[in-house]
């Protein structure tokens, strides 16, 4: 079975939203739209968004590190979101483990939105129905594209390559050897919702220098040694 | 939670409305076994109409809930596992039942067609109907606190305190109900139905307590180190992505200070308990046509604080995503 899903790379995310607005601009003019906006430039703008980034600071001054954070819905292989739907427009595809939501059927009643620990589902405030990542389920799946365009719209737009997608079912995928090699992690294991999707830690990248290191043994520059030997055994007697 | 009022509305409308069929009921399962005086098809007729209005009411109140109502009929599909499904077709039924109980009342379809325990339980159309929908009634009650006990992530709700609320509460409310509405005709059934109110309300009073209780010492299980899966014991969110609000900042916070919650948990504590106690003993001792009545009021805006509250108190783990604006 396939799982497809996203990676994300918590330690070359630099949080500059490009996910975020190349995701709107997909999905608000493709099968999943209109995303509405009310007052976008008003003084309390609000709108549909499948993708968040948000920033947390971890620790106190002065070792603080900031850790930008994308979120969308992470594609859950136990979805609590969907057996709580009454209308079954929540559901998950069994050939690729997409979870997705049938707009044509989904009576706005926001009872999957409580099931979700996560807050990636966005009620829309004009269609009146719940929305949420398909993870560009109108572009992965067509056929009529480039191979290499078949990606989701925040993975092609993320310019430090942070995020990766592919089938975390398959364990020779990018995604898989990702998660493993990279110590790849769930959000919230508590609910045992195991999610698709997984984060890659952010790496403290270390150089170790040891004094020889600074300080050449072989340097050529190096003054000769002028000390005077005066018959006593030499390194010289030793080695030969 | 943010506490919607058409939900607010529907539990509490329709809880006293099948409190209301149940106590009804309850009057013509005593007064045929001759325990209780007996009432004539008017009681019955009279109290279904109540009951079903109620019903109606707090059907349409949840109307307002869906962003499609027009869809609404497609809700009854996945009864197999959601609980919402379950409850949007038990409660049709119900109303059916309780229409059924009250024109079969009306029409004086009551002659006994068999005598069950050797002459002492004449056995009616009306009671085989009324006993079908004492049980559903029951389910109709399981569903709907289930809707709310059932999400795990909410953890004040997932326990089964809430279906015991819910229950009591919906039923010491449609026996008081059945208390006023004997108080408005005249008849000698107050005592009979202001007792049994006192007794659910009782009852109610000890899950409710018990539901406060657990939830005051409450410990979430998911924090802001496994929300973003970083270990360390000190993390704030510096922005949650966008300035203006969203979805998730409406639906999941109740925008009120801690000092209003603790007021509307008295103002519950006080008008569902002690108050329509006080009043309906008081109602007892002076004969009082009209103090029933304000009983089941105060208690129904009691119930209104208290669903209001219950929403409130409630806390979903997606708010540790959304603290933290600039
Ligand atoms: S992240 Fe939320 S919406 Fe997405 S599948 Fe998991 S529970 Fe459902
Ligand atoms: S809001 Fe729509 S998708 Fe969500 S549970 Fe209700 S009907 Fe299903």
């Amino acid at each position: 079975m396939t799982q497809l899903a996203l990676v994300i790379d918590l330690n070359v995310c630099v949080g500059c939203h490009a996910c975020v607005t190349s995701c709107k601009q997909w999905n608000t003019s493709g099968w999943a739209g209109p995303m509405v906006d009310e007052n976008p430039y008003g003084a309390d703008p609000t709108g549909t968004f499948f993708n968040r980034v948000q920033t947390f600071e971890v620790g106190s001054y002065p070792n603080t590190e900031t850790v930008h954070f994308p979120k969308s819905c992470l594609h859950c292989e136990e979805p609590p979101c969907v057996p709580v739907c009454p209308t079954g427009a929540s559901y998950k595809r069994e050939d690729n483990g997409v979870v997705l939501v049938d707009y044509d059927k989904c009576i706005g009643c926001k009872y999957c939105s409580w099931a979700c620990p996560y807050g990636v589902r966005e009620l829309d405030e004009m269609q009146k129905v719940m929305k949420k990542c398909t993870l560009c389920i109108d572009r992965i799946t067509d056929q009529s594209l480039p191979e290499r365009e078949r990606k989701p719209a925040c993975v092609l737009a993320c310019p430090t390559s942070a995020r990766l997608f592919g089938d975390v079912h398959d364990p020779d995928s990018e995604v898989s050897v990702a998660i493993r090699e990279r110590g790849g992690y769930p959000l919230m294991p508590e609910w045992g919702t195991k999610p698709a999707n997984h984060y890659l830690p952010r790496q403290k990248t270390r150089m170790h220098i040891s004094e020889d290191e600074l300080q050449r043994a072989d340097n050529p520059l190096t003054k000769e040694d002028i000390t005077v030997y005066t018959g006593e055994e030499t390194i010289d007697d030793v080695t030969w | 939670m943010h506490p919607a009022f058409s939900v607010i509305l529907l539990t509490t409308l329709i809880g006293a409305g099948q409190g209301l069929f149940l106590a009804l009921f309850t009057g013509q399962l005593y007064s045929s076994i001759k325990l209780i005086e007996a009432q004539g098809a008017d009681f019955y007729a009279g109290g279904s109409t109540i009951s079903l209005l109620l019903l109606i009411a707090g059907l349409g109140a949840s109307f307002f809930h869906l962003g499609r109502p027009e869809r609404a009929w497609r809700a009854a599909s996945k009864w197999r596992t959601s609980w919402l499904s379950r409850e949007v077709i038990v409660l049709p039924l119900m109303m059916a039942v309780v229409f059924f109980y009250g024109l079969f009342h009306y029409i004086g379809w009551t002659e006994p067609f068999y005598v069950a325990g050797g002459g002492i339980l004449p056995i009616d159309v009306t009671l085989v109907l009324g006993f079908l929908g004492v049980v559903i009634a029951l389910a109709l009650f399981v569903c709907t606190a289930m809707i709310y006990a059932s999400v795990k992530f909410l953890e004040e709700w997932h326990s089964p305190y809430t279906v015991g609320n819910f229950t009591f509460l919906g039923m010491a409310s449609g026996f008081m109900l059945a208390a006023a509405f004997s108080a408005y005709l005249g008849n000698h059934l107050v005592g009979f139905y202001g007792t049994w109110a006192v007794i659910f309300t009782l009852l109610a009073l000890g899950t409710r307590t018990a539901s406060l209780l657990r939830n005051a010492t409450l410990k979430h299980k998911s924090t802001l180190q496994t929300a973003i899966g970083v270990r360390h014991r000190q993390i704030v969110q510096k922005s949650q992505g966008f300035t203006g609000g969203s979805f998730n900042t409406r639906e999941f916070f109740h925008h009120q200070s801690p000092e209003f919650l603790k007021l509307v948990r008295l103002a519950f504590l006080v008008l569902v308990f002690p108050l329509p106690l006080f009043l309906i003993l008081i109602s007892y001792v002076l004969q009082s046509p009209t103090l029933p009545i304000a009983a089941f009021l105060v208690q129904y805006l009691g119930l209104l604080a208290e669903r209001w509250y219950f929403f409130a108190e409630a806390r979903h783990p997606q708010n540790l995503y959304y603290q933290s604006i600039a």
